[in-house]
């Protein structure tokens, strides 16, 4: 599938959706009622940029300013795959 | 060996319930747990569960909100940063109560459905619910909450899952789990008149792969499939002692929901510590890994794949846990799953056969 993302939209966890830290693992967790998703370095730092203030665009600019080169494609495509499985939502920024 | 912490704590607090559902997957001798757990031992279980790394509390029973500190238990799960999932009938689900919970800080409300219209459901319900039901997840939705609507499918309401899908796309549920009977307790009592016919069962797959497209997106659908009808078996709860820790009212601690019953010494949390019981006790022990299989299981390729199966249902249909499930056509004893197919696809037999309610304690 082709991932079709704004780059004005606003991503933020979607509803139910919580994001903590770990003690035991020591890993970022994605919570949901029936699904724990432990999250590696990069994932973590593109999920806490979704704050529902940021644009996709902001977040790739972020990402950037933290890590420098960042390729937008694979964020894209990350920001659209969480949100199919509705673990993040994007309204319409525009 | 470092054994890995639980991810999941579900906390049966009590099966009482004022609905008598002829699939409830309870155990049949109700009458042997009315001695709960106090509010301070379930705060305990849930804090320990927390300590030994689990991320989710599942309140679940029975009935949970006949529970009166229930949003207690709620506050204390937040508290250690659990992840609070409540599962629920509805019935109870005041908006008193609705509120209540929702200011101890509980996540996720899962209610459960019996069909899409109130006769049917009703009948299965064994009691009148339906109406309660629909305004208690419209409540879920107004106070913000993801709503999750749970349907157990079954020979009896399986031929109204378009139905029952619409009316879940009514209620704007987030997420509908769809999941086939699972025989264990008063299922398994009731299996004759719940599972369904091949047929059956490829009309509603075909309905539920063209909703997941049409939904994408905006309705997640999640569809158990029957094992029954299955070539191999599940990898139940996703491994003996690997990711879930079951606790009833009574405290005794279990691998699966199911394991009531299996021959092992029970394990308490009235007796001892949580950590002890996930890591050391024969209750849980007992089938971690693959060392306790026998063959087929044990000289097949599969068997990291789904573990040999549920061993409650080894257990509850061979009387040795140790057994392939029959489920698995490789099974020695995959007969008694046969003739149970054979007999739910035999011509002339009627969708609607009589249900044995169970009672409310
Ligand atoms: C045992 S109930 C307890 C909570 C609450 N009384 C309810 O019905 O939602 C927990 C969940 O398991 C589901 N369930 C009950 N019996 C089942 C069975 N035999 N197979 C599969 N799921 C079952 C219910 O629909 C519910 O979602
Ligand atoms: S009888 Fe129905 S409502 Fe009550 S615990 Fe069993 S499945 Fe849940
Ligand atoms: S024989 Fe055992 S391991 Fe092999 S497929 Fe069947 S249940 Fe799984």
């Amino acid at each position: 599938m082709t991932s079709s993302i704004s780059t004005t939209g606003v991503p933020r966890l979607g509803r139910g959706v919580k994001l903590r830290y770990d003690r035991s693992r020591e890993r970022h967790v994605l919570l949901m009622p029936e699904t724990v998703v432990v999250l590696n370095a990069t994932g973590t730092a593109i999920l806490q940029l979704c704050d529902g203030e940021r644009t996709v665009a902001d977040i790739v600019e972020a990402l950037r300013e933290q890590y420098g080169d960042v390729p937008e494609g694979q964020v894209h495509a990350y920001l659209a795959k969480l949100a199919e499985r509705r673990h993040l939502e994007i309204t319409d920024g525009d | 060996m470092e054994i890995d912490g639980p991810l999941g704590l579900l906390a049966e607090l009590t099966y009482r319930c004022p609905l008598a559902c002829a699939y409830c997957s309870n155990p049949v001798e109700l009458e042997a747990y009315r001695e709960e757990l106090t509010t301070a031992e379930w705060q305990r279980v849930i804090t320990e569960a927390a300590e030994l790394g689990a991320l989710q509390c599942h309140l679940s029973g029975g009935e949970p909100l006949l529970r009166r500190d229930l949003a207690d238990l709620v506050r204390t799960a937040a508290d250690q940063g659990l992840y609070t999932n409540l599962v629920t009938s509805a019935l109870g689900f005041t908006p008193a109560r609705a509120a209540e919970l929702h200011d101890a800080g509980l996540d996720h409300v899962q209610v459960s459905l019996q069909a899409d219209e109130p006769a049917l459901s009703d009948r299965i319900a064994g009691s009148p619910s339906f109406a309660r039901k629909i305004d208690a997840a419209r409540r879920v939705r107004e106070l913000g909450w993801p709503l999750t609507l749970n349907v157990v499918l079954h020979r009896q309401n399986i031929d109204r899952v378009p139905e029952i899908l619409a009316a879940a796309e009514e209620l704007e549920a987030d997420r509908i789990e769809l999941a086939n009977t699972q025989y264990y307790g008063w299922a398994a009592v009731n299996r004759a008149a719940l599972l369904p016919s091949r047929e059956q069962l490829a009309e509603a797959e075909v309905v539920v792969r063209e909703a997941k497209e049409r939904l994408r997106g905006r309705m997640e659908i999640i569809y158990v499939i029957p094992d029954y009808y299955a070539t191999y078996p599940k990898p139940c709860m996703g491994g003996w002692g690997a990711r879930q820790l079951v606790v009833v009212p009574t405290g005794d601690a279990l691998p699966c929901l199911a394991a009531h019953g299996l021959p092992l010494p029970a394990a308490n949390v009235r007796e001892h510590p949580l950590s002890w019981i996930w890591q050391d006790s024969p209750m849980f022990s007992a089938y971690r890994g693959t060392d306790w299989m026998q063959d087929p299981c044990r000289s097949c390729a599969r068997r990291e794949i789904d573990l040999g199966g549920c061993r409650c249902q080894a257990f509850a249909l061979t009387g040795d846990a140790t057994r392939t499930d029959p489920v698995c056509h490789l099974a020695p004893e995959h007969g008694i799953v046969e003739a149970a197919v054979a007999e739910a696809n035999e011509e002339s037999r009627p969708v609607e056969l009589p249900l044995v309610a169970r009672p409310h304690a």
